[in-house]
This record gives C-alpha cells, structure tokens and sequence, in this order.
C-alpha cells in the first residue's frame, strides 16, 4: 500500500510465511483443477479463483515486498477497513441493481427473459441477488465495522499482522466464485446457502482467519472490560462457523466436479436447512448488525449506552432463543408436529429480546433527541432500530400457526424480509458506512449532509412502497389461495392469483429502483467526501502514536 | 455470577456462547434421526432413476426451488388443489431437499401425470405460448442441448453415500438404465423397469435423436409425487400420527 520508502527491514512473521502458503496451495489446486476436471463449470470456477489467488498474491507481494509497511507498525489497522467500506458499496449497488433487475423479470417477463441465456433466468439470478446483498454487501460491512469497532473498544491494533488482509480478500473471494457460480448454474440448491462444496470449504479457511483475528484483537486488549458490540460480533462469528459446517456437510460427486450430494435427505436436510436459514437472519443479519448499533449509535449521538443490564439480560435471551425458531419455516408440513410446536413457541417468546435490543438503541437517544432533527445519519440509525423493532415484532406474529397458514408461501414473506432487510440491515450500515468514511479518510464531516436527506426521505419512500406492496399481494395470494365459492369449490385457479400480483410486482420494482437510487446517491457522496471534502485538523504525530499504544 | 467474569475473559465468553447457541438445534434436529415416527411407513418409495435424478440435478441447477414448492400443507385447500399432503417419506431420498419456501408458481409436489409429456416441453420452451398469464422464464435450450451424463454413476455413488439404496446393480448399469428410459425401443427397457418397478420409459421430448436435457427434466416432473401407494397408506395408523 505504502512506498518502499516508508518501510522497514521485516522480522520474520508467521503470517507473511503461512497465509501467502494457503494463497499458494489455492491456486495448486485451482491449477489441478483447470487442468483435470471434465466438468466444464468448474474449469470456469477453478480459472477464477485462480486469478484471485493471483490477486491476492501480487497484493502481498506488493505490500511486503519491500518489508513491513509503515501503516502496520503503529496505530489502528485503517487501510483494511477502508477496503471494506470500498467493497461493500460495491457490493451493495451490484446487489440491489441485480435485485431490481429480478423484480422488473417478474412484472415483464416478455421483457427482461432470454429464452437461450440460462444464466439470466429468475432461478439463478434470485441466489445471486440474495446472496450478493446478505454476504457481499452485509458481510462486507460486518468485516469492516467489526475491524474498525474491535480495535476502538479494545485500544488494540488487529491481531495477526496480515491476516485482516487475508480475511478480507479471502472473503470477496467467496463471493466472486459463489456468484460467478450461480450464474454457471452451480449450487447446492438450499436457499441462502447455495456455494458448493469447495467454495464452502474456503470460506471456513477464510472463516477461522476471521474468528482469529477478531478473538485475537480481545485477547490482547488494553480494556478490561469486553464491549457489549464485541459481544454480538462474536456471538455472529461463532454461530455462523457452527450453522455454515452443519448445514453445507456433503459429499463431493468427484474432486473434480462441482456438484456435491446433501448428507441429509428430506425433513432432516429440511430442519437443518431452516435452522441455519433463520439463524443466518439471527446471527448473520441480526447479531452482527446489533454490534453496530452497540457502537454507532452511542458514538454517534455521543450518549452511552441507554440499559447495561438490558444488554446482557437481551443478549444471552437473543442468541438462545433465535436458534429455536427454525421450525416456523416449515409449520403444516411433513416436520413432526412437535418440533414445529417448539419452533413457534420460542419464535413468539423471540420478540421479547429483539424489542430489548430495540429499546437499548432507541433509548440511547435520551437527552440527544433533537440530534434526529439536524443529524440525518442519525436519524438513518434511528430508523434502522425503528425497523428492526417493526420486523421482529411482525416475524413472531407470522410465526403462529393460523396466521402462517395464510402467510407461508406468499409475497408476505417477501414483504417481511425486505422490511428487516432495506429497513434495519440497509440503514444500519448506510448510517455505519456514512459514520465511518470521513472518520476513516480523516474528513471534518460529509462531503453534503443534503444529499444524506435525498437518500433516506428516497429510500424511505422506497421502503414503504416495498413492504406495503408486497404485504397487500401477500395476504390477496393467501386469500385466493384458500377461497371457495358458493358451490364448495376452490373459488380460484393458481394462474388467477399469478395476474393478481401483476401491479403489485410493479410498485415493489418501484420501490426496489427508489432504494436503488438512495444507495447511488450515497456511493457519490461518500465518493465526494473522500476526495473533495475539508480535511480533519491534523493531529499531532505524538498524539496518534499514543492513541494506538 | 457477576456478569463481569465473562466480560474480562475472552474465552469464556466464546465458549458460553457456543454452548448455548448449541442447545436449540441439539433439542429440535437430534431427535428427528433416532425417533421412528418421523417418516412415515408407506409402499412404492423408490430411490430415483438415473434420468430422474439427471433430471432433478437440473431442477435444481436452475433454482426452480426458489419459485416452486415441492410441499403440500396439511390444509383443506392445499390438498384439494394439489392433492394428499406431503409426507415426510415422499423426500426420504432428497438430497438436497425441495420443499421450497416461495410458491410465485404452483406447488409441484404431485405434478406428475397432471400434464402430458407435450404440454411440459411446449410450456418449458415458452410458458406463455401455453399459459399467456404465466411470468416463469423460458428453458428453449434444454430440448436443444444434449444431456451431459458423464458422472450420472458418481453421483449415484454419492447418493448412496448418504443413505439412497441403491444397489451395485443400479451404479454399474446407471448409463444404461438412462438411455432406455429415454427410449421405450432400447434393448435393456426390461431390466431398466425389473431395477425400477413402475418407473415409466418413453421419449419424453419427442425427439428420438438425443437424450437433452427436456427429456430428464420432463422424465422427473413427470413422477414427482406418484409413488407413493395411497390406497395402503392410513394417516391414523399408530405410526403415522406424529
């Protein structure tokens, strides 16, 4: 990152010798594969992840070629962070534009359907859109604020010298051969856990470097307490190690095909899918998002923490009880009615702990209250635990069997996703990423605090027609779905119910393309506040040495 | 216990919070594979033909899950739409499992035999052409492109790995069993059918030429949700009622 000038001479370093060996071996066996496998999508895949190894590669060779960078002896690891913010703006346009683009196939298929381009058909770009926005954009953002928060709370520099790096290169490299793959048709067929068998594989390498790192910064800090958002990323890394390896267990066809056959069938493949499936909801896009709010809300509106008590009483009720709640997934079905009974019961006894989280961020507003009217960034936090409350508080609802009859299946359970997912997941980290930047490139604030208002009242906007569109198509689809007329027959046929969503289909593009807009205008703002905005007051040198020792 | 002990000492509190993010799906998924009532006892479930399961790789390779449910509930207007509700013996030999989450098309657990073999391919190759409302994309290539089966007995190894009886018979004749499903002329039709009792062969794509893609597709459609033998399965029997 640095010139030569500003190295020096490096002492051996396990990490320069062990990492750069795993990047090798990578792309060894990327190498084998290209070469070996009859399978014409993974010659693809193995081509690629071999120029990311490559990529990482030449970014170690360039970074410590010279020796040991002066940005990694002293002061907070930044540059990795930077990256981050950088990789999940990327992520998060991509993401969204592929999401619209989804949604526009299904309100126009004559228009947006190729009848001989398989990979742009709804079935591959759906995973790719989920998956480009949960663990692209999301996970980018929890790898970057975690980084960023762990070191403040701890008053350590990262763990691992350059093992940040390799998490976060490791990480995009998951996505890129997780995304490339779907558009090949490579997956593993479960919702939110498509990657196949090798793509999984590597993210648990990467996974340990990350958990690593992380427990490694704490480890060494010069806290004596562990800050209470340290205790969520943590909960969110764990849990997301222990959900990932059960959930992807599977047998490789060949080590030279992509394919891989589930290790469980039927209802137990189907409990241990929705297992991890709602706890990727409670540990990835929950947990990890309540680190944030932990941090940025206190930070920003420069108040502490409203309950101390509630965050440990919410905190271990959250994490216990969100890994019951899988079963809600599959009410009515072939799962025996016993583990769909638990399921729903510990889904309602859930909202107890999400709205102890709610009222802790929220509360954290006592005595800065007017701050939502002049701070749009905090107003974006705000929202975002506004949302999380409203979310959390629908989610058990939809959990109870009768109103689940009516829900399950339908564009309601769209509806509700996008209201976690645009609502607290989207702000959450919107209101991180627009916290983060011009602490990150040392700016005296945002390049335009206007253009934050044009993006949430934007959004915002989006959002409603979003989840209001989608809950009126949701309860019509179950409606129909269940009416009779008077002579005791099904009162309509399926394709009826499939015209009825037609407008529906086309507010909720609207909404999806506004949301779109908002993160536009903010990737131009954050663009501009890197380059043209008034740089901080420079601090003395002796100063920010003393703030990393 | 004062809190404070698991905030000063890092690995207490990441073993706390593996044990008890551990307990819920110990208690919930463990019991599902010793407690016997959980699939049911019923006749004709069969592990998939090799086209069947070509067929169902490709079901998956394309995210038809993502919009079709393979999940019939146990409610009064589900089972009057789509027929008996699923029983969990139905996907005994899923790997992975396609219940499905999302029914932006219709529940395609009993699909097979609603449709013939000629209404599949026409709606596959343009859906609108045969349901003008219908927003599902086109698959025209599968009819044109030949089925790639080159692995098809690995993946049946696989399979039975993870628990599918097949039986070595069935791997070392897996190529063969494929090609004379696909064509009811095919010299090795008898011992293909003797492997697979009532598992139906013919030209499912119409187009004698080449096995494609259509023809495995269209071949699994066509038995998903027939095998079960409802006449001598009795929902009340002590092992049933779960």
């Amino acid at each position: 990152m640095t010139a030569a000038a500003n190295t020096s001479p490096a002492p051996w370093r396990a990490d320069l010798f062990i990492l750069p060996l795993i990047v090798a071996l990578g792309a060894l066996a990327a190498l084998i594969e290209a070469a070996r496998s009859p399978d014409p999508a993974m010659v693809i895949q193995a081509w690629t992840f071999l120029a990311c190894m490559i990529a990482i590669g030449a970014f170690y060779l360039k970074t410590y070629g010279g020796g040991i960078p002066l940005e990694e002896r002293e002061g907070y690891a930044n540059n990795v962070v930077k990256a981050g913010v950088i990789a999940s703006m990327f992520w998060g346009i991509a993401g969204m534009l592929v999401g619209l683009i989804i949604a526009l196939q299904l309100s126009f298929p004559n228009l947006f359907y190729f009848p001989d381009w398989a990979w742009t058909n709804f079935g591959r770009m759906r995973p790719l859109h989920t998956s480009a926005v949960i663990f692209a954009f999301g996970g980018n953002v929890l790898i970057a604020t975690s980084f960023y928060v762990v070191q403040r709370t701890s008053r350590a520099r990262l763990f691992g010298g350059s093992l940040p790096w390799f998490v976060f290169w490791g990480y995009n490299t998951f996505i890129v051969l997780a995304g490339t793959g779907y558009l090949l048709g490579v997956t593993e067929g479960r919702e939110y856990a498509e990657p196949e068998w090798y793509a999984d594989l590597w993210l648990t390498v990467v996974w340990v470097g990350y958990l690593l790192t992380f427990l490694g910064t704490i480890i060494k800090r010069k806290e004596p307490h562990i800050y209470v958002a340290n205790w969520f990323y943590l909960a969110f890394i764990a849990t997301i190690a222990m959900l990932h390896i059960v959930n992807n267990l599977s047998i490789p066809v060949s080590p030279l095909e992509t394919k891989s056959v589930s290790l469980f069938s039927g209802v137990q493949d189907a409990l241990t899918q929705w297992w991890y499936g709602h706890n990727a909801v409670g540990f990835f896009l929950t947990a990890g998002f309540l680190g944030i709010m932990y941090y940025f809300i206190p930070k920003r509106a420069e108040r502490p923490v409203y309950s101390y008590r509630l965050s440990i009483v919410h905190f271990w009720t959250l994490i216990f009880i969100y890994i019951w709640a899988g079963p809600h997934h599959l009410l009515y079905t072939a799962l025996p009615d016993w583990a769909q009974t638990l399921g729903m019961t510990f889904s309602v006894i859930l909202w107890m702990p999400s709205w102890g989280g709610m009222i802790n961020g929220l509360m954290t507003l006592s005595g800065a209250w007017d701050k939502l009217r002049t701070d749009p960034v905090i107003r974006m936090l705000v929202v975002s635990v506004a949302f999380y409350g409203m979310s959390t508080f629908e989610g058990p609802v939809m959990s109870v069997r009768t109103v689940n009859a009516l829900s399950h299946y339908t564009n309601w359970t769209i509806g509700h996703v996008h209201s976690g997912a645009l609502g607290w997941v989207g702000y959450v980290s919107f209101g991180a990423l627009y916290c983060l930047v011009p602490w990150l490139w040392k700016k005296k604030a945002l390049f335009s605090n206007a253009l934050v208002e044009w993006h949430f009242w934007i959004s915002t906007l989006g959002i409603v027609l979003y989840i209001t569109s989608m809950w009126v198509a949701g309860i019509m689809q179950g409606l129909m779905w269940r009416a009779y007329n008077d002579f005791g027959f099904l009162e309509y046929s399926f394709v009826e119910t499939v015209v009825a969503m037609h407008p529906y289909y086309i507010i909720r593009a609207l909404g999806g393309l506004m949301y779109l807009t908002g993160v536009l205008i903010m990737a131009y703002n954050l663009w501009r506040t890197v380059k043209d905005a008034p740089a901080e007051a420079a601090v003395p040198a002796n100063l920010v040495a003393a703030e990393a020792v | 216990m004062n809190h404070g002990f698991f905030e000063r000492n890092s690995l207490v509190l990441l073993i706390g919070i593996l044990i008890v993010v551990a307990i819920g799906g110990a208690v919930e998924i463990a019991p599902l594979f010793w407690v016997n009532s959980t699939i049911e006892k019923v006749d004709g479930m069969r592990p998939y033909t090799p086209l069947e399961l070509a067929g169902r790789d490709i079901y998956i390779r394309e995210g038809c899950y993502v919009c079709h449910s393979q999940m019939i509930r146990s409610l009064r207007d589900e089972v009057e739409r789509y027929g008996h509700y699923s029983l969990a013996a139905e996907s005994m030999y899923d790997h992975p499992f396609q219940w499905g989450s999302e029914r932006t098309g219709p529940d395609l657990a009993r699909v097979g035999g609603k449709y013939s073999d000629q209404w599949q391919l026409a709606h596959l190759n343009d859906p609108r052409a045969v349901v003008p409302e219908s927003v599902m994309p086109p698959y025209a290539f599968m009819a044109k492109k030949p089925l790639d089966y080159h692995d098809i007995d690995a993946i049946m190894r696989a399979n039975r790995m993870a628990g599918v009886p097949y039986t070595d018979a069935d791997i070392a004749n897996a190529v063969a069993d494929l090609k004379a499903q696909a064509d009811p002329n095919a010299d090795g039709v008898d011992a293909f059918k003797k492997r697979y009792p009532k598992a139906d062969a013919r030209d499912f794509d119409d187009n004698p030429n080449e096995i494609t893609e259509a023809d495995a597709l269209i071949a699994y459609l066509q038995m998903l949700g027939t095998l079960v033998d409802f006449k001598t399965y009795h929902a009340d029997a002590g092992g049933n009622r779960r």
